[in-house]
């Protein structure tokens, strides 16, 4: 009896072990694994030609923030590389705006559709996804270079006489992003949206709450989840994006994610690219937990 | 006295393949201060009139005016009628007085008075003690009161209810009648109010228009309705009626001579626009009539079955030509049926309960 109940118990317990193993490979090889290597990395002493010496080193961590100085040896912060991560967080923090304010519409109007044709119009949202990134970014390069299409018709039309320099600019990578991160966007607003009651606008309008109050009392407050999600799906890859400000910036308008690239690369310097990526990873935490706990203690506002 | 809605040739067509009429050209006076009912079937109608009335659809065509202005230029959010939905339709993201304040603030009134109006109103719906609850934390009937306190509250010219009470069960359901016609009273608001239950029409309406298939059948008051049916769907729908077919062979302004089947001839009341002559058929309610002996009878019958309910007694008769009647008869300790199953018995019924039908 004992025995028997102990046995199945046992057999129990590795069943539960077998199936948790496939999660359990994911965190230790995916997740936990490349961080620990990361953070080793950072300690240790660039290679000549890339790679790493076993040599514990602090000077990946001390690069990311400082510099010496070429001429009298002395310490100075890193303005380079600060005004990288100023630029990383602003144009991710304004993708992120521009997403919300193009997507929330969008998804709103996906979720106010006939069901049947709500599959249609999020087809017409997730097929550019289909495409491989650089295509679209070159994609829409060929639009608004300065031979592109938007300066020929501009001047065709006679509204300018030469083209305006909109390529290799922070605008062209914040157009980049929002184009490329729209979707991350729209998908889990309208899953939020989709599931809202929509007699809850009819009852607002019918207590005399405009078309601008309804959304800010009613909707907003309600789908706000998704829309939490949404900021943090886009903010969190722009903050890393690498090929959008590649493309579009040009090279001269460097984000962290062409930072980390360049030391991994030319730049042979894989503990000062692993330190920058920890730096990214912990601005993302920091900034993740500010939003989380901002959005959530925002109480419902009255007035 | 103001008439409080009017509408002319109110008509709706909603588009689709095919097209759905569901509103097929309304007149209605509703007059102020008015607890007005909408009663019909399922599909007839009704809530697509009242949502032209509170603003969400627009009339295919047709006119629509309130204390004489029209409002079919006026979004919902600027008339001054608040409605209860049937799905209460309460943000689930407010407390109970913050649902009531929604309106008083949306009209942008002063924050004391808001705080005093909802305090009124929470108290009006003796909500008191759950004010600060979460709308999802309180029961079916509370959520009810909670959405009749946050449409009254901005104190609107019109109420409309849309079958406020189907989801409740039969006894909060007796209670929120009584509590419903008391609001009224009390505010002076004019209601409108949708149901499909007739019973529930008859007990709280001042008056009730009868719908069916997308067109008004009937307007009046309870006891015009009942008593005089215009035509066989309104007598048929509300209440129990038996039908007899008649001839005319005399009528002046508002009543007629008839003709029963059996041969005996009786007074009876005559529709307004009706056919005043020829071929009709009578309405007649179980309750207006009585048993006799078959010689005193202006009707003769078969007894075909009694049942017992307690405060009366149903008595199921099939008549010489074949036609069933039921009657109903009060039981009080006096009363004791001479009558047994399979006994041949007299119909009688006093002059003008007859009412001719249209159709
Ligand atoms: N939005 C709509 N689109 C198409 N047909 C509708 C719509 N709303 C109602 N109908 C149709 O109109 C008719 C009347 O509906 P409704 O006014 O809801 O009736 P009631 O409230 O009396 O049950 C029904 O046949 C219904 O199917
Ligand atoms: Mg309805």
């Amino acid at each position: 009896m004992t025995d028997l109940s102990l046995t199945a118990a046992k057999r129990a317990s590795r069943r539960r072990w077998i199936l948790l193993a496939p999660a359990l490979i994911l965190l230790v090889f995916a997740a936990s694994g490349p961080l620990l290597i990361t953070v080793i990395f950072s300690l240790l002493t660039p290679g000549d030609y890339g790679g790493v010496v076993w040599k514990f080193s602090t000077d990946g961590w001390f690069g990311v923030f400082a510099q010496r100085d070429i001429f009298d040896g002395t310490f100075g912060w890193s303005d380079a590389h600060l005004s990288i991560f100023w630029r990383s967080v602003k144009l991710s923090l304004i993708t992120t705006v521009a997403c919300l304010f193009f997507g929330v519409p969008t998804a709103y109007f996906i979720a106010t559709r006939p069901k049947k044709q709500r599959g249609f119009w999020m087809l017409l949202i997730i097929i550019p996804f289909w495409t491989n990134l650089l295509i679209r970014t070159f994609a829409i390069l060929e639009l608004i270079r300065n031979e592109g299409t938007v300066n020929s018709l501009l001047i065709w039309a006679g509204v300018i006489d030469a083209p305006i320099q909109i390529l290799y600019t922070e605008f062209s990578i914040i157009l980049g992003m929002v184009y490329v991160y729209l979707p991350l966007m729209v998908l889990p607003v309208y899953a939020s949206m989709e599931r809202f009651d929509f007699s809850l606008v009819e009852a607002a309008y019918d207590l005399y709450a405009t078309r601008f109050r309804v959304l800010r009392r009613v909707i907003l407050p309600l789908v706000k989840p998704g829309i939490v999600a949404g900021s943090i799906l886009v903010f969190v890859p722009s903050l890393g994006a690498y090929v959008t400000p590649r493309v579009m910036g040009g090279g001269n308008q460097l984000m962290l994610g062409n930072l980390i690239e360049l030391q991994f690369g030319q730049g042979r310097n894989w503990p000062l690219g692993a330190a920058l990526s920890m730096t990214l990873l912990a601005i993302v935490m920091v900034a993740l937990i500010v939003y989380v706990r901002a959005a959530g203690n925002e109480e419902v506002q009255h007035g | 006295m103001t008439t409080a809605i009017s509408a002319r040739s109110l008509r709706k067509v909603y588009p689709g393949t095919p097209p759905v009429e569901a509103l097929a050209g309304a007149d209605l006076d509703i007059q102020d201060n008015e607890f007005f009912t909408l009663l019909g079937p399922s599909g007839c109608g009704k809530t697509t009139l009242l949502r032209m009335i509170a603003g969400f659809e627009h009339p295919t065509s047709g006119s629509l005016d309130m204390f004489g202005a029209s409002l079919l230029d006026l979004p919902p959010y600027k008339r001054p009628i608040n409605t209860v939905f049937q799905s209460y339709a309460l943000f689930p993201h407010l407390t109970v007085s913050q649902n009531i304040a929604f309106g008083l603030e949306m009209l942008g009134k002063p924050k004391t008075e808001i705080k005093e109006t909802v305090a009124q109103m929470v108290d009006l719906v003796q909500m008191s003690e759950l004010a600060d609850r979460q709308t999802g934390q309180i029961s079916g009937g509370q959520q009810q009161r909670v959405a009749l306190a946050r449409a009254l509250a901005p104190k609107p010219r019109v109420l409309l209810l849309d079958e406020p009470l189907s989801a409740l069960d039969f006894k909060l359901r007796k209670e929120m009648q009584l509590e419903l016609k008391r609001l009224q009273t009390e505010t002076g608001i004019t209601f409108i109010f949708v149901t499909h239950d007739q019973e529930e029409a008859l007990t709280m309406s001042d008056r009730i228009a009868v719908m069916n298939a997308g067109s008004i059948r009937q307007i009046g008051a309870p006891r015009d309705i009942y008593d005089h049916p215009a035509e066989r769907f309104v007598a048929d729908f509300i209440g129990d009626t038996n039908f007899l077919s008649a001839q005319i062979t005399s009528s002046n302004a508002d009543r007629a001579r008839v003709d029963l089947s059996s041969g005996e001839s009786t007074s009876a009341r005559l529709p307004e626009g009706g056919a005043r002559d020829g071929q009709v058929t009578l309405a007649i309610r179980p309750e207006h009539a009585k048993l006799v002996m078959p010689d005193d009878g202006l009707l003769r019958g078969t007894l075909e079955n009694i049942v017992y309910f307690g405060t009366d007694t149903h008595i199921h008769l099939r008549l010489t030509d074949g036609t069933p009647f039921t009657l109903r008869q009060q039981n009080n300790s006096e009363t004791e049926l001479q009558f047994a199953k399979g006994d041949t018995a007299g119909i009688r019924f006093a002059p003008d309960v007859a009412q001719v039908l249209k159709d």
